[in-house]
């Protein structure tokens, strides 16, 4: 019985991992045949990333050399947080053509339909920051960071994008209308401008202030800034996983139920 | 259980709040054979379907698909099953071999590709395997559709309302498909709201009315249920169906055929 269980067990194992290629293999098909999901991702923030360099940046006092180093880490989130309304977008797709329910009649591992879209996600987005980073370097983005720091940066932002992408899985399971599926991502997007992103906090009035320098958006863009500055992130490093891993934790809970009842 | 029995649902019962939408659902299908459930919008047929290849739990009774417990052994039943259902589950984005390919790839097949292309060639659909599903007719849709419900050749298939929205060219390749597969031994659940697909396809046939089945068995003994027939004289005039399926035949050579004809004859009645 106990090896019967154990046989089952590590068929839906290699089930799992080989389903998941698979499905991930369509999903990337869903990206590279529709390259504008990336340009438009990356659009807003690079316009944003114009507009606060070359109308506003001169006029902001960032106690940085160069504002476009101090602006990139808030940018990049910017950018995560507006590409992963399309995972929500991609899933709901699936959930009205019939094509999920199809998925969920045959014999595999249902839950590598979800982490197909997340792992897809992961690579859309760092699709997206990877040509927002080129487009920083030609405004004169430099940074003095080592292989180390840069890997740290890497982590960070795969960590942030794993966290609002299980986040995007509740709405992309549960929307009635394709608009409803991506409107969730709207306040993280606006997150970061109530944060260190674009102007140091301590200009800010008390209650905003505080709102600002407790929230995750302050503690990961520090923690970016000083990695890609070449300097030892300090605490903030600390604050930010933990708000990341918090995040991704309560967004995979809540997901997993969404997608439990949505199954039943 | 015997053998011969596919299906057995006993008692099934589904509320969604206080909407009551199955009442106690009983039917056996044979193996082998197609089976009609028939009914209107809102009877509940999609929910019975929906039940039966493990996307929804019912409430009360028990449903054996295969010899497996819904409830207790979906993984086997997932095994047993297909479901095309009421609207074509293909993927727009890809090419309709990529469509089957990713299928018979998830059903841990070998020779992927091999099965793509014999199933496109069986549903002529391969002058179009390349291009991309989104610019598929309806019709095309439906074949591969099921086409890719075809694939590992699970011993019971569910269509729900298979021919909904099809021109009648698609419905009747839709119905041989259909006939060819039960030929072969597959078993056939079929919803449909329309009476005369039943009556085409189905060795047994279900009414279902408000949560329950009111009526069931073969044409013949549905048919006994009425007052017995009556011998009249009726003029035979062709139906629009029969009207439109022999002007727009079914390859270019009999169309032109017609429109040769019917010129001729206008010319004729000119003169």
């Amino acid at each position: 019985m106990t090896k019967q269980f154990g046989e089952l067990a590590s068929r839906t194992t290699r089930h799992f991992f080989g389903d998941t290629a698979v499905l991930l293999g369509r999903s990337l098909r869903h990206i590279t045949r529709s390259l504008d999901t990336i340009i438009t991702t990356t659009i807003m923030p690079i316009a944003f990333m114009l507009l606060f360099v070359y109308v506003f940046g001169g006029a902001i006092n960032s106690g940085s050399d160069s504002y476009v180093n101090y602006l990139l880490p808030g940018i990049l989130l910017i950018t995560i947080a507006s590409g992963i309304s399309y995972t929500a977008f991609r899933l709901f797709l699936d959930m009205k053509s019939g094509v999920f329910e199809r998925f969920q009649t045959m014999p595999i591992a249902r839950s590598s339909v979800l982490w197909a879209h997340v792992l897809t996600s992961l690579v859309a987005n760092l699709i997206s920051v990877v040509v927002v980073v080129l487009v920083a370097l030609l405004m004169g983005f430099r940074s003095s960071a080592g292989v180390l720091a840069w890997l740290a940066v890497a982590g960070s932002l795969i960590l942030f994008t794993l966290a609002l992408t299980w986040i995007a899985v509740i709405p992309g399971l549960s929307a009635k209308s394709a608009d409803g599926a991506s409107a969730f991502s709207y306040p993280l997007i606006f997150l970061p401008f109530i944060s260190s992103a674009f102007v140091p906090t301590d200009t800010m009035p008390g209650p905003v202030r505080a709102f600002a320098e407790n929230q995750p958006v302050t503690s990961i863009v520090n923690t970016i800034r000083d990695l890609l500055a070449g300097q030892p992130a300090g605490t903030d490093i600390w604050i930010a996983l933990a708000w990341c891993v918090g995040v991704l934790i309560v967004a995979y809970a809540f997901a997993m139920a969404t997608y439990r009842r949505k199954i039943a | 259980m015997t053998t011969d029995t596919a299906i057995r649902v006993q008692g099934l019962q589904k509320s969604y709040k206080k909407l009551h939408v199955l009442r106690g659902v009983d039917f056996e299908v044979a193996r082998g054979s197609i089976f009609a459930l028939l009914g209107s919008n809102g009877a509940g047929k999609t929910t019975v379907v929906k039940i039966l290849s493990t996307l929804l739990k019912s409430d009360a009774g028990t449903a054996i698909v295969n010899g497996f417990d819904v409830a207790a052994q979906p993984a086997k039943v997932r095994e047993s099953v297909s479901l095309t259902g009421q609207f074509a589950a293909v993927d727009e984005i890809l090419t309709g071999r990529e469509n089957l390919v990713l299928v018979a790839r998830l059903r841990h097949l070998k020779d992927a590709g091999q099965i793509a292309d014999d199933l496109l060639a069986r549903f002529q659909l391969t002058d179009a395997a390349t291009r991309r599903v989104a610019t598929y007719s309806g019709g095309m849709r439906r074949r591969l559709d099921i086409a890719m419900s075809l694939i590992g050749h699970p011993p019971v298939i569910f269509l729900d309302e298979p021919t909904t929205g099809l021109d009648p060219q698609s419905r009747l390749e839709v119905w041989n498909s259909v006939k060819e597969l039960a030929g072969k031994g597959t078993t056939v659940l079929l919803t449909t709201q329309y009476l005369d697909e039943a009556e085409q396809l189905a060795d047994q046939i279900a009414i279902l009315h408000q949560g329950r089945i009111i009526a069931g068995g073969t044409l013949a003994e549905l048919k006994q249920l009425l007052p017995p027939a009556k011998v009249e004289y009726v003029e035979k005039q062709p139906t629009l169906e029969d009207v439109f399926l022999a002007i727009v035949g079914d390859d270019d050579k009999d169309a032109t055929l017609a429109t040769t004809a019917a010129s001729a004859q206008t010319s004729k009645e000119q003169r």
